[in-house]
């Protein structure tokens, strides 16, 4: 049914126009809707992170502006918009105002290969997760910048310690999609997706699986920058760290982007180990628009845990940080490798 | 072998911290049991607060309209920033013919107290005690000095004058 809505828009950009021009429109109309995708669930993302954190905190949350207090984020966002972009005198002004374009531009173009349902992905190719991985380590460049050209102490502190640590887990988060990959035999999402018919790759790796899908959860807590590994923002130390300089529509793009980048990380968390769009035991198959529900539903059960450690646990110190890594993570992730693949070649799987 | 008992205990402990916030959120979730904060201007009508509340200072009134107060000023010496004012006259006491003080106004100036609670301490017949009333809001200062003996109030008997 959707795939039918394409096609009668590609039918219908033919009749008006060649064929080139009409892959051009085409490509420019994805973008768009991918813009409003992003605006969309950034401000979703935001009203839901503060509504949990409200019933974690004994409190409710925005209530008060639209149903369930809906549209607060908007009204926040609005405000964004209106403010005045403000910099330092002695900021790189170049760097300052490119940086978070990189982070933006990170965020959309991983999630061009999120697959909200069976018909909708954008790009699918055949090293799907491996362009994943690579294209989202881009996005700490944008933080680093905005760090450096602040020319402010605890921006560059934050900026560092970015570096540092989505150097780190970077290995942890790549690592345990490589496990992942050596059960599906394949990069591509939407063939990962379709080997998961059968039973998700949580129950199919059993556990390896669940190692990883732990290593994975903690690792991808610390790539999104997230409590307990926030230690770029830090706001009792660094004031709010890389993006201290920070204003108005500049300001919620890095907010916005950490948003998004939670979703991005949690889609990859359901497309290796929770099935994608797939309906558990298929129920659900015949319904078109099945599929992006159950994308949706299954995403969101994993920004909540997200939340959930977010709002219980205090936050590390470097040192710890790099402790957990280095000493613990990934030890255990090349083991958990060598097990998946000793499985797998054994036919030990499910 | 630390190494090990390291990644269970701390497993362990962050399973507990988690259980403890999930209960939080999935009761808040669905009956908001736990939430503590008020939606003050929603609730004015019923907002009750608790007894030990400082919310201004009364005068005690029994059912027959009696209060303790005999008007000793005690209060008025107590307090550090000149809240109160305290009116009395003397006339005799029907029974034994002494001249007897009583109180004619007790003025408290609600704009003016800091909620110390010297007054109420320095009070020998315990007449005055706190009030629970939170919404003390007016348009026009004059409307925070209050009276507080009632009308028609009198000396409740067994208090000495």
């Amino acid at each position: 049914m959707v795939l039918n809505i394409f096609t009668d828009i590609h039918n219908l950009l033919l009749e008006y126009m060649s064929e080139e021009a009409t892959h051009i429109t085409e490509l420019i109309l994805i973008a768009a809707a991918y813009l409003g995708i992003f605006a969309i669930l950034g401000l979703l993302l935001v009203w839901l992170e503060r509504r949990v954190a409200g019933f974690f905190q004994l409190r409710l949350g925005p209530n008060r502006v639209g149903p369930f207090g809906l549209f607060q984020t908007i009204a926040d966002a609005l405000k964004l918009v209106s403010k005045e972009l403000t910099g330092t005198v002695k900021a790189d002004s170049q760097l300052y105002r490119i940086a978070p374009y990189f982070v933006i531009t990170t965020a959309l173009m991983s999630l061009a290969l999120i697959p909200f349902s069976q018909e909708i992905q954008a790009f699918d190719i055949n090293i799907g997760l491996f362009f994943l991985t690579s294209v989202s380590s881009i996005g700490v460049i944008g933080i680093f910048l905005a760090g450096w050209a602040s020319n402010n102490k605890y921006s560059l502190i934050g900026g560092m310690r970015t570096g540092i640590q989505m150097i780190s887990y970077e290995l942890s988060v790549g690592m345990a999609i490589v496990t992942m990959v050596v059960l599906a035999g394949t990069l591509q999402i939407s063939e990962i997706i379709e080997l998961q018919k059968d039973g998700w790759f949580i129950f199919q790796g059993h556990i390896p699986a669940v190692i990883a899908f732990m290593i994975f959860m903690i690792a991808g807590t610390a790539e999104s920058n997230r409590v307990p590994f926030d230690l770029v923002e830090a706001e009792s130390e660094l004031g709010a760290g890389f993006h201290t300089e920070y204003s108005g529509m500049n300001f919620a793009y890095y907010f916005l982007a950490e948003f998004v980048n939670m979703f991005i990380i949690a889609s990859i968390a359901v497309v290796l180990f929770f099935g994608g769009w797939l309906s558990p035991f298929g129920i659900t198959d015949a319904i078109p628009f099945a599929g992006l529900f159950w994308f949706t539903i299954k995403v969101i059960g994993v920004i909540f845990l997200f939340m959930w450690f977010r709002w219980t646990f205090p936050r590390f110190r470097i040192d710890q940080l790099l402790t957990l890594e280095w000493k613990y993570l990934l030890p255990i992730n090349m083991v958990n490798i060598v097990l998946m693949a000793l499985m797998v070649w054994l036919g030990l799987t499910l | 072998m630390s190494y090990f008992s390291d990644i269970i205990n701390g497993t362990k402990t962050l399973l507990t911290g988690m259980r403890i916030t999930g209960k939080y959120f999935f009761v808040n979730l669905f009956t908001r049991k736990y939430v503590i904060t008020q939606q003050y201007p929603d609730n004015i009508d019923t907002l009750k607060m608790f007894d030990r509340f400082r919310g201004e200072i009364t005068l005690y009134h029994n059912e027959n309209n009696e209060h303790k107060c005999d008007a000793c000023t005690l209060c008025v010496s107590a307090c550090p920033n000149g809240s109160l004012e305290v009116f009395g006259d003397k006339k005799p006491d029907p029974e034994t013919g002494k001249n007897k003080r009583y109180l004619v106004k007790h003025i408290y100036h609600l704009e003016m107290c800091t909620m110390c609670g010297l007054c109420i301490e320095a009070c020998p017949q315990d007449a005055l005690e706190w009030g629970q009333n939170f919404h003390h809001v007016q348009y026009d200062r004059s409307k925070l000095t209050k009276v507080l003996n009632k009308p028609g109030s009198k000396l409740m008997s067994g208090i000495k004058g």
